[in-house]
């Protein structure tokens, strides 16, 4: 039981595992928030497309995005990541660094998920909105961009919160190529030190302390948001 | 864009024979750890309603703590950290025992269940506190009314949470790759590592997936419809 006691290892790898695995500045290209911030941005944006996308009264539209949404929600994420570290070199015809091809893969895998949210945002605006905004003379693009979308994103910030949370534990599956978060970071540390059960609890630990601050966050706000 | 194919690498060779294997293992991996985040589900959302408070909050505790942590630490913990923690029979038993396996088994189920957990909460949370009311007042003792009243309505309101959490579940077994489970995503880099195909062996590995996914899908959505309550619950057309 003395290996429980020791520590140490953490309090000596702590700026590896913080600086380098965690927030992504060091000698490798890593980091765990580097990659889930722009991951959720442009997954967002490639989401809003892919949610009015499912709305769209044009089938060639339509069908196209309600594909793209039951394919990557149909598949397990490490295979999304897995095809992108394969199939982007061929399509580019030379490699490019682990950092790109897991936010490529997560971007595409997350705006099926997002797009969903997006969609359930859009319906959650009552329809007499809509109609009020083409009644004063609004087109359809002004309808959506001026009235629809801003009381959709009201209404989605919860789910969006959630699933954030859902990447952001996601992002440690960037370790399987090789990409240095902090859950490689761990593994790095574990092969030279053999403290499995300090390190491994210890990034468990700063995952949940990221993870459940946000759920808790999330929560405060349905309650703020949600009508009386 | 050089590349080219040749989709006879899945049929040649031993491709099929660890297609197979991998799907196997994987319907395996997921069926054991489906019963065991199912059992932890249902202790966990137990032990949340008591009132012996350290029951609850070691309940709460669990569910919070493991499914706020991704799975693949999960998966590590099992494999690195718990094995050495173990009294040397039981190490030794599991070396010779496929050790990958058991703590991948371990771990998607620990982390499901704390999933599970949640689902079956809300699931008995959205009955009516009335329903419960009006069947003893009706005369039904406490399990009668478990029995007629609260489970046959809790059951089915959770069917397709619960069949979206079971496919997740499905889905995350993939991450037992990383201890080098033997299951299908393994499999598919296997043929990929073997003949410099890998659009070939990935289109293999993603239909199957696909596949297992949407049918499983639809069968639920059967049931669903099937033991739908008319009038409380719309048949969901979704299936997610």
């Amino acid at each position: 039981m003395a290996v429980m006691l020791d520590l140490d290892v953490i309090w000596r790898n702590l700026p590896f595992l913080m600086i380098q695995g965690f927030l992504g500045f060091g000698n490798f290209v890593g980091g765990t928030l580097r990659l889930a911030i722009p991951s959720i941005v442009l997954g967002f944006i490639l989401g809003i497309f892919i949610g009015i996308g499912r709305l769209a009264p044009q089938r060639w539209i339509r069908i196209p995005a309600t594909l793209y949404v039951e394919f990557f929600r149909g598949i397990p994420l490490v295979m999304v990541i897995f095809w992108m570290w394969f199939i982007i070199p061929i399509v580019l015809n030379q490699a490019i660094p682990e950092y790109w091809v897991a936010l490529t893969a997560f971007v595409i895998f997350e705006a099926a998920y997002l797009g969903e949210i997006v969609r359930a945002g859009i319906q959650s605006v009552p329809r007499g909105q809509v109609e009020a905004a083409t009644a004063v003379g609004l087109t359809g693009t002004q309808t959506m961009r001026s009235v629809v979308l801003p009381q959709a994103l009201k209404n989605m910030i919860p789910s969006l919160v959630t699933q954030f949370i859902v990447l952001f534990k996601d992002t440690s599956l960037a370790s399987i190529i090789g990409f240095m978060d902090l859950t490689k970071a761990a593994q790095v540390v574990n092969n030279r030190e053999i403290r499995p059960f300090q390190l491994y609890l210890f990034i468990a630990a700063v995952y949940w302390i990221c993870t459940y601050s946000m759920s808790r966050y999330a929560r405060h706000l349905e309650k703020r948001l949600s009508p009386a | 864009m050089k590349y080219q194919f040749d989709w006879s690498v899945l049929w040649t060779g031993e491709s099929g024979q660890w297609l197979l294997s991998g799907l196997i293992t994987t319907l395996e991996l997921s069926a054991l750890a489906w019963l065991l985040a199912v059992a932890l589900g249902i202790v966990s959302g137990a032990l949340r309603t008591v009132k012996f408070r350290p029951l609850r909050a070691l309940a709460t505790f669990y569910v919070e703590f493991f499914r706020n942590v991704p799975l693949l630490v999960w998966m590590f913990f099992w494999y690195f950290a718990v094995p050495p923690l173990l009294p040397s029979v039981i190490q030794g038993w599991l070396l010779g025992h496929e050790l990958e396996f058991t703590a991948g088994v371990c771990a998607l189920g620990v982390y499901s269940g704390a999933r599970f957990s949640e689902v079956l909460r809300s699931g008995i949370q959205s009955i009516p506190k009335t329903q419960f009311e009006a069947s003893t007042a009706s005369g039904l003792t406490t399990f009668q009314a478990y029995r007629y009243v609260i489970l046959p309505v809790a059951l089915r309101l959770i069917i397709p949470p619960g069949t979206s959490e079971s496919l997740n579940l499905l889905k995350n077994s993939s991450i037992a790759l990383t201890i080098s489970v033997a299951e299908l995503t393994f499999q598919t880099r296997q043929i990929e590592t073997y003949t410099a195909k890998a659009i070939e062996a990935l289109t293999a590995g993603t239909l199957i997936y696909l596949v297992l996914c949407v049918s499983i899908a639809s069968v639920m959505g059967w049931v669903e419809q099937r033991t739908a309550i008319p009038g409380l619950i719309t048949a969901g057309k979704r299936w997610r």
